[in-house]
């Protein structure tokens, strides 16, 4: 047998064509590098003893007979060509095909092989230079921080010499545990944290510092052998468990604010708990809620009751860091570490949605970018095939969501990963929502095995992205492998195998563990007992590690068999790693040597309050744009309806799988041509029954350049009213609020925005009585770079809150899709437009941001949107669009070219307040705004229901293609064939 | 009847294909790929077998490659299935599975292949279908006019040469070809969602009880999975409500074969 490494290469006919090539031809192009052509190849190193009938076998099992063809050991012969680009992941990065490859290599030998599969891909390029590709190659293909690119000549290249280097990890030189000497100056301390990556402040230093001073403490770890100083295993646990990222502490500190406005000053101790947690606390005391909200902001996600048997389960969360240094992991890593969010709430639920909302730089922005940041179209690109990959490769289907564009973003997108889960409420008569740990019970982690990737990852988003930023925090995920924990998983719980559980998330074990250790009162982890990816990691590595598809639970010493049998059946690695305890002790060994102790209540409690000032002076624009010509606006709509931000991004999102699990009721896309844009998405969990769950969100960063709190407002109307518009009601609607923020540490104004966008949640949620289950925050999105001149820039996102909101819909038949359905039906618009043009689309095409946003009316709203569901639920309506971005002439044209119908309309009978311009009637912004169609016969009813002061009739549905506008004073405003408007939101977005 | 399904290490179909399957009037048992390899299920005690769609192995190394050698463990017994008087159904990667271990070909050599859309990339739709009424497929039997999802990356259907095709044909293994929306077979995307020749949207073994597909049948099976259910509703009314689903159509002739 030969022990060497074996090469298997796998090329595409040529009679065939190869897609993988063609899309990096076209991708090349893009970068401005022609080619004749491009042909690819897929090479798997077997690193480990195969004979050579073994390696025949393998070669017909991998290769196709009818497309593919191949060669053992010397490369495939794919034709002409003058360069072969090769992309192979650097030393340590996850190689999910190279797993694959050796499990059917054990296969096919039937004994384990004792080595790794290395796969890369190839492309054989003809009619390019070697310079051109390689920028092409790094800039398109390949990712410098995880992977390498070599180019080959085909003249100088000797095919048939030997293999290049495997990406080994290098095995380290011996493990050790190191002290770290606390009782040094503030600079040294500063320099400690700073270049441990532990973005750790001066008062957290002083804090860690002191708490090796006490003397009782110092005794206790001169008996396990420990020094008076932390190890590097425990700074590390604290760095972590006090992150931003972990502990929330901007949210959890006190705040001075002042109104420089009114004058008004108050103190708040906690904006969480005072604006957020209060709230729904409020709320839960009602009767609307106190049997429905299960569990809150407890657990890793929220809890809510659904029907007799069943609890939904909600949790948005962002991976805005990892997906600005590596888009594809980051985003893939992003989702489905959301999605252990929901394995890992109570005792573990199944997963039945996915949802994504992102915020990109402007898609062709032209201006200077410092190497360090990605272009926004490759960073949307990554992001994507990420999400894809996540969702479609688990089989939880991504039905909602959102992208946004504005050039705050180019620094750090925003990466919002919903998942919605279901589980019994009761178990074997147990509840499902409670953890349980017993001291005696085992810590066992379940799924991949840890490396390398993603240490430091909770420390590092929780700090300003940098260009020295760690790319060892970057992670790389391996979906199938968590698709099998799950799929063991759920079967272990419906067996009673464990009785608690949570993920492995930022921080590692020290933070999954540490959490659950709380229930307990202590734990003792065996660091040494944790499976690695190969070996040499230190012990505070195996600690922090992100490593991916990886769940902690807690499992009674007495069915730890069973449990390890079947995770066996499924395939899948589950070993003992600790205990836990109730030493009131967080205890770490390696071997037979003490590496962390620390005491349960100084870790999680002992994170000193952060003080803060927030001050508001509101900033006028004064910038409103003078539309010169307001008589003729059919340009202007083709224009906005054009705009990255309103046009149609069906040719991104029909990459997600929107159908798997059966239940799939209100689609991303809808119409006759299914190809208008949805206000939202309804699925049917259970497939024997006709109850629904509605999910939308609200989000629109531009209202926060006026004022945060009416943009959080405007974020939580939207969010009711696509639920409204697909069918659903007032009555079971719960909220995930997400707060994406510019450091406001020492920048009083964003604090200030901060509180004010609090303020609103709480006002607008006691108003719709609609409380948050769950919420996240993610309080740093900026980016250093230095500029083209050497000086040193930074980039800040907008402040951003997202609403997602998740409601019952008691029977999905009366599902409301936004396509005008019939010629001759009616055209209402619901709700008042007004003067409000601040933040809105229109605006920013005419290069300005206003100071008049959109003030939500809530309490007319909600009597609004309780008529509206009766007539829904009574099927009086045909047609129902939320009015949003772009107004209502976004809206009137999306109804009409998404049903395939021509529409009348006429603005002069809108009911508006202070509208004296068409511009205003058509592109305002004005919240609690509906467009609906009616059929004739239904009309009266369907006024009835609503109440006079409700509605405006403005037109009807026409049976051509002509989409005409009377304006205010009864001239024609617009007019447009539908094909012609479609079009124009239709072209900005290609598949690619 | 009583069906197996089969799913676990990536094929996540299972709920929707275990509700068709029941809706239309069958006994189903859900089982892993490791069940099913451990011996742990008995294939005798079945009439059905059904492989779900997904990404079994993430679709490395090619979609349903490894799924295909794993199942070779089994191969005995799965043939032995197959030769009984039995019925087996493949939908997207279950589907990819199948041809992937010859389920399709008379002879030694593997002649057909499901490969990389011609887009190069994943593309989640509707697509219409038309069913070839000059098929051996039991399942398809009395259908016509289909209304179905396709999602995948790797749907393409090709042979190794033209006869290979005819053969197919004459064979009467052609089961439904994607349609434009005036019912003629359709060439291009997004009618022919990946470039598959003679626009073959799934094919039978030369019995017809062995049917594979790209389209979901089991992804319809309510009224209100039709994209197209609020337009028909708002013409037919509560009309809309009764109509029998595509996918438990199909399932019904599977049931009832066995009657």
């Amino acid at each position: 047998m030969d022990s060497n490494p074996n090469t298997l290469q796998i090329a595409v006919k040529p009679e065939f064509p190869d897609a993988a090539a063609g899309s990096v031809r076209q991708d090349f192009a893009e970068r401005g590098v022609k080619t004749e052509s491009v042909r690819s190849a897929r090479k798997t190193v077997f690193d480990f003893g195969l004979s050579e009938s073994e390696l025949k076998n393998l070669e017909a099992e991998l290769t196709d007979p009818v497309t593919e063809f191949s060669a053992v050991n010397k490369p495939v012969n794919p034709g002409d060509f003058d360069f072969m680009v090769e992309v192979s992941r650097k030393p340590g990065v996850s190689d999910p095909e190279g797993r694959t490859a050796k499990e059917i290599a054990e296969t096919v030998t039937g004994r384990e092989a004792n080595g790794k599969a290395y796969t890369s891909r190839q492309f054989f390029v003809k009619g390019a230079n070697a310079e051109d590709l390689q920028r092409a190659a790094v800039a398109m293909l390949a990712n410098p921080l995880i992977e390498d690119v070599q180019i080959r000549d085909y003249r100088t290249w000797d095919r048939r010499t030997g293999l290049d280097t495997l990406p080994k990890m290098a095995t380290a030189n011996g493990i050790r545990v190191g002290y770290i000497d606390l009782n040094v100056d503030d600079n040294a301390l500063m320099e400690i944290s700073t270049k441990g990556q532990l973005s750790l402040n001066l008062r957290e230093m002083h804090r860690a510092g002191a708490e090796y001073q006490r003397t009782d403490f110092a005794e206790e770890r001169r008996l396990l052998g420990l020094r008076p100083m932390p190890t590097d295993v425990e700074l590390e646990v604290v760095a972590q468990t006090w992150s931003e990222h972990c502990k929330h502490k901007i949210f959890n500190a006190a705040v001075r604010y002042v109104d420089k406005e009114t004058g008004q000053a108050f103190g708040v101790d906690s904006i969480f708990r005072t604006f957020i947690k209060d709230t729904t606390e409020e709320l839960a005391k009602t009767d609307k809620w106190k049997d429905v909200l299960v569990s809150v902001f407890k657990d890793n996600a929220g809890i809510v009751k659904f029907n007799g048997t069943h609890n939904a389960l909600m949790k948005v969360e962002t991976h805005n860091s990892p997906s600005a240094k590596d888009p594809y992991g980051g985003a893939l890593t992003g989702v489905n570490g959301c999605h252990r969010d929901i394995m890992g709430a109570g005792i573990g639920a199944e997963l039945i949605a996915s949802t994504d909302v992102l915020c990109f730089g402007n898609p062709d922005y032209g201006g200077y970018l410092p190497p360090t940041i990605l272009h926004p179209d490759r960073v949307r690109k990554g992001v994507f095939k990420g999400i894809e990959h996540a969702g479609n490769k688990t089989g939880i289907p991504t039905v909602n969501g959102s992208v946004f564009f504005h050039d705050s973003f180019l620094g750090k997108p925003l990466v919002f990963c919903g998942s919605v889960g279901m589980m019994p409420a009761e178990i074997n008569g147990r509840r499902t929502d409670e953890k349980s740990i017993e001291p005696g019970y085992l810590a066992v982690m379940v799924g991949g095995r840890v490396g390398k990737d993603g240490i430091h990852g909770a420390t590092f988003s929780s700090g300003t992205l940098t260009e020295t930023s760690p790319s060892s925090a970057v992670q790389i995920g391996d979906p199938i492998v968590q698709k099998r924990a799950y799929d063991f998983l759920i079967e272990a719980r419906n067996r009673g195998l464990y009785e608690a559980i949570t993920d492995n998330g930022a921080g590692g074990l020290s933070s999954s563990l540490g959490e659950m250790a709380q229930i307990s009162g202590g734990c003792e982890i065996y660091l040494d007992k944790v499976p690695l990816k190969y070996e040499g990691m230190q012990p505070w590595e195996i600690m922090i590690s992100e490593s991916q598809e990886r769940m902690s639970v807690a499992v009674k010493p007495e069915k730890i068999k069973e449990f390890e049998e079947l995770s066996r059946k499924y395939r899948v690695e589950s070993a003992v790693v600790g205990k836990f305890t109730a030493s009131g002790k967080f205890h770490a060994t390696y071997g037979d040597e003490v590496v962390a102790h620390l005491d349960m209540d100084f870790l999680h409690n002992g994170v000193p309050k952060m003080e803060l000032e927030a001050e508001w002076q509101r900033i006028m624009h004064n910038d409103d744009p003078v539309i010169a010509n307001d008589y003729d606006l059919t340009a202007e709509l083709a224009s906005i309806l054009a705009r990255p931000n309103i046009a149609s991004k069906e040719r991104l999102v029909r990459k997600f799988d929107h159908e798997v699990q059966g239940g799939s009721v209100g689609k991303p896309f809808v119409g006759v041509n299914n190809d208008g844009p949805a206000d939202a998405a309804v699925i049917r969990p259970f497939l024997d029954s006709d109850e629904g769950i509605i999910l939308s969100h609200g989000v629109n960063p531009l209202y926060g350049q006026v004022d945060t709190y009416h943009m959080t407002a405007n974020a939580i109307d939207e969010a009711i009213r696509g639920v409204i518009a697909v069918g659903g009601d007032m009555d079971r609607i719960v909220f995930n609020d997400n707060f994406c923020w510019p450091s406001p540490l020492e920048d009083k104004k964003k604090m200030a925005q901060l509180v004010r966008a609090n303020m609103a949640l709480r006002d607008y949620c006691l108003e719709y009585e609609t409380p948050c289950i769950s919420g996240k925050d993610s309080m740093t999105i900026d980016t250093t770079y230095t500029g083209q001149n050497g000086e040193k820039q930074k980039i800040s996102g907008l402040p951003t809150v997202l609403i997602s909101a998740m409601a019952k819909m008691a029977d999905v038949r009366n599902y409301v899709s936004m396509d005008a359905k019939k010629a001759g039906d009616i055209v209402y618009v619901l709700g008042a437009t007004k003067d409000e043009m601040g933040g809105s689309e229109f605006y920013g095409m005419h290069g300005a941001i206003g100071d008049s946003v959109p003030v939500v009316d809530a309490k007319s709203a909600k009597a609004l949107y309780r008529s509206v569901s009766d007539a829904t639920r009574k099927g009086l309506v045909a047609s129902m669009h939320d009015v949003s971005q772009g107004g209502l002439g976004v809206a009137l044209a999306e109804t009409a070219f998404a049903g395939g119908y021509g529409m009348d309309a006429d603005l002069s009978r809108l009911r508006a307040q202070g509208v004296d311009k068409n511009y205003k009637a058509m592109f305002s912004e004005s919240a609690g705004r509906f467009v609906v169609t009616v059929d004739p016969a239904k009309a009266d009813e369907f006024e009835q229901t609503l109440g006079n002061d409700q509605y405006a009739r403005i037109g009807r549905v026409t049976s051509g293609d002509g989409f005409y506008v009377r304006g205010l004073d009864g001239q024609t405003a617009v007019a447009a064939s539908i094909h012609e408007l479609k079009g124009a939101w239709q072209s900005r977005f290609g598949w690619n | 009847m009583k069906a197996l399904i089969l799913t676990g290490n990536g094929l996540n179909t299972e709920k929707e294909l275990d509700y068709s399957l029941r809706a239309a009037g069958a006994k189903t048992r859900i089982t892993t790929l490791y069940e099913l390899l451990d011996g742990d299920v008995d294939l005798e005690d079945f009439q059905m077998l059904a492989l779900c769609g997904g990404f079994s192995d993430g679709d490395d190394l090619g979609a349903g490659v490894a799924t295909a050698k794993r199942l070779g463990k089994a191969g005995d017994e799965m043939r032995r299935f197959f030769e009984r008087d039995t019925l087996t159904y493949g939908v997207c990667n279950g589907f990819q599975i199948l041809i992937k271990m010859g389920a399709f070909s008379s002879g030694a050599q593997r002649d057909a292949t499901l490969t990389y859309n011609d887009s190069g990339f994943f593309y989640d739709g509707w697509v219409r279908l038309r069913v070839n009424p000059d098929s051996r497929c039991v399942f398809t039997k009395d259908l016509d006019g289909l209304y179905l999802p396709v999602r995948h990356g790797e749907g393409k259907f090709v042979t190794r040469d033209d006869e290979a095709l005819q053969r197919l044909r004459a064979n009467g293994q052609v089961a439904i070809q994607y349609v434009d929306r005036n019912g003629r077979v359709a060439a291009k995307f997004p009618d022919n969602p990946n470039g598959s020749v003679d626009a073959i949207a799934g094919i039978c073994d030369t019995t017809g009880r062995i049917f594979g597909t790209m389209p979901h049948f089991e992804a319809y099976n309510h009224p209100t999975n039709n994209p197209q259910y609020t337009r028909l509703k708002r013409n037919l009314g509560e009309l809309a409500d009764g109509m029998e689903p595509d996918g438990i159509k199909l399932f019904r002739n599977a049931v009832a074969y066995f009657k």
